[in-house]
């Protein structure tokens, strides 16, 4: 256990997440964000460190079914959370049909915004905010791209949403 | 930034007197500024961080023609409450616009209105002069590049911004904010919350150190009356404002029975346009009248050369919300 120099008092803290369906308990220092949790602790590095500052949505993942950045957010704060990444999204071996979307319609140069881009649109879908291209955009506005291949990332959200959304997989 | 301890909180008279206890503790609410301050600019550095997340601080009650906020209400729920949608227009297209879906499904009330300020310098520990984060240290903002500041209730001491929108919208619901300190309730007007900067830009409201945040009352709109938001920024979405504007009017035969009107992207803190408003009230709705009101809300203006493009736009700003809401341009 930790102590800190300056409060003599524990800087540990246990936690029990739920990431993609499974019970992980961690024991971390309070400092360490859901974003370093996932990536640094449970090796799940399918989510991105872009700015690490809340301003660029490639950390994004869905807490309780809701998107938030992960950079910005501590690990116990998620004590006893469904945490979902993008790891999860995938059933048997069968892509999410957004993953499948984004393929299709060649949502992405880098991929590096990628998976924070699925995260959000998932949520995006779920919100019921892809009823036109100008919706999208506003509400797909806090994942930044900087390939800008934004006009395909928003034809394959496009179509998911004409087929009915994937409410259904998350 | 140095280790700190983490706690959950339960029960919030325990919380209140354990923060006011602690002088080094701080609230940890939806983190989006507080997490951004402590782990990635490292400007604060609390020594007990406790999360109150958990607290039953949460949801919207109507009670006659008030909305009654818990203050861990996020701001995602907030604008998709129907007594919003549909009485408060302005506050839920204040809400909408700032930051992102992400941001504002973790970000509360309560900490909005708490919410720092973008100003670079404050948020660079490495720059000496900030008045604001090193009181009596100088304020490097005024003497060097500057944009995104404040040029209302600024001076030479602090030109920092309140970047907040949904606070735009709630000075001019005179929306009243609730506080739970160790000696018991109080209740302030929003518009009494905050304290210019003058010569301790450290000191930005009224609250007590461990004083918490625990409801915002929202007095609706009157049956009626139109209302709206309009923030003009340097992206079309996901930025802070240059400058924004709150505007609700209630129109009778052409004439302003009453108007409310509150700028953002301009002030130190959100900033009520009172001098605007004696304009507009009886007067008719029209051109005329709007810009002789932009020109009253923008009478005394503090600015430096970064920043004094924003008087004009302020001024515009104005004149497009009131054109808008009073219908006379859409």
């Amino acid at each position: 256990m930790a102590i800190s120099d300056r409060t003599g008092r524990s800087t540990d803290v246990a936690v029990m997440l739920r990431v993609n369906g499974n019970a992980r308990r961690l024991r971390l220092d309070s400092r360490v964000t859901l974003l370093d949790a996932l990536r640094e602790h449970l090796g799940l590095t399918g989510t991105k460190k872009g700015c690490d500052q809340g301003a660029c949505g490639a950390c994004t993942v869905l807490v309780d079914g809701k998107r938030v950045l992960s950079c910005l957010t501590l690990a116990a704060q998620c004590e006893g959370r469904e945490v979902t990444t993008i790891e999860g999204l995938a059933r048997d071996g069968e892509l999410h049909p957004l993953q499948e979307a984004f393929i299709r319609h060649d949502g992405f140069q880098c991929g590096y915004c990628t998976p924070g881009q699925i995260m959000s649109a998932v949520a995006l879908l779920d919100e019921g905010r892809a009823g036109s291209d100008e919706e999208i955009r506003e509400f797909m506005s806090g994942n930044l791209c900087r390939c800008g291949a934004y006009p395909n990332i928003v034809a394959a959200i496009r179509e998911v949403a004409a087929e009915g959304g994937s409410n259904a997989r998350v | 930034m140095l280790g700190f301890e983490y706690v959950r909180a339960s029960d919030v008279g325990e919380t209140v007197a354990t923060v006011s206890a602690d002088p080094a503790a701080a609230y940890l609410a939806g983190g989006t500024t507080q997490l951004d301050l402590m782990l990635k600019d490292g400007v604060v550095d609390p020594q007990r961080l406790v999360d109150i997340t958990r607290l039953p601080l949460r949801g919207i009650t109507r009670r006659d023609d008030t909305l009654q906020v818990g203050a861990l209400t996020t701001m995602e729920e907030f604008a998709a409450d129907p007594t919003v949608a549909e009485r408060l227009p302005l506050l839920r297209e204040a809400l909408l616009a700032g930051a992102s879906p992400q941001l504002r499904n973790m970000a509360t009330i309560g900490g909005n209105l708490l919410q720092r300020t973008r100003c670079r310098y404050f948020r660079d520990w490495t720059v000496a002069a900030c008045n604001k984060r090193a009181p009596g240290s100088g304020c490097a903002a005024v003497a060097g590049p500057a944009r995104m500041h404040a040029i209302l209730g600024a001076n030479e001491n602090c030109i920092a911004l309140h970047a907040s929108d949904l606070c735009v919208a709630l000075v001019a619901l005179d929306a009243v904010v609730h506080i739970r300190g160790v000696d018991g309730a109080r209740s302030v007007p929003l518009t009494e919350f905050y304290v210019l900067p003058g010569d301790r830009p450290d000191v930005e409201n009224v609250l007590e150190h461990g004083e918490l945040i625990t409801q915002v009352d929202v007095p609706l709109l009157a049956i009626g009356a139109r209302s709206g938001y309009l923030k003009v920024r340097d992206r079309a979405s996901y930025e802070f404002a240059v400058s924004s504007a709150a505007a609700a009017l209630l129109i009778e035969d052409g004439t302003v029975v009453e108007a409310r009107l509150a700028l953002g992207g301009v002030g130190t803190i959100p900033w009520r346009a009172r001098e605007a408003e004696a304009i507009l009230n009886g007067a008719p709705a029209n051109d005329q009248t709007f810009r002789a009101a932009a020109e009253a809300a923008l009478r005394d203006p503090f600015t430096i050369p970064g920043t004094a493009f924003k008087v004009e736009l302020a001024k515009r700003t104005i004149v497009r919300i009131l054109q808008t809401v009073s219908g006379a341009q859409s």
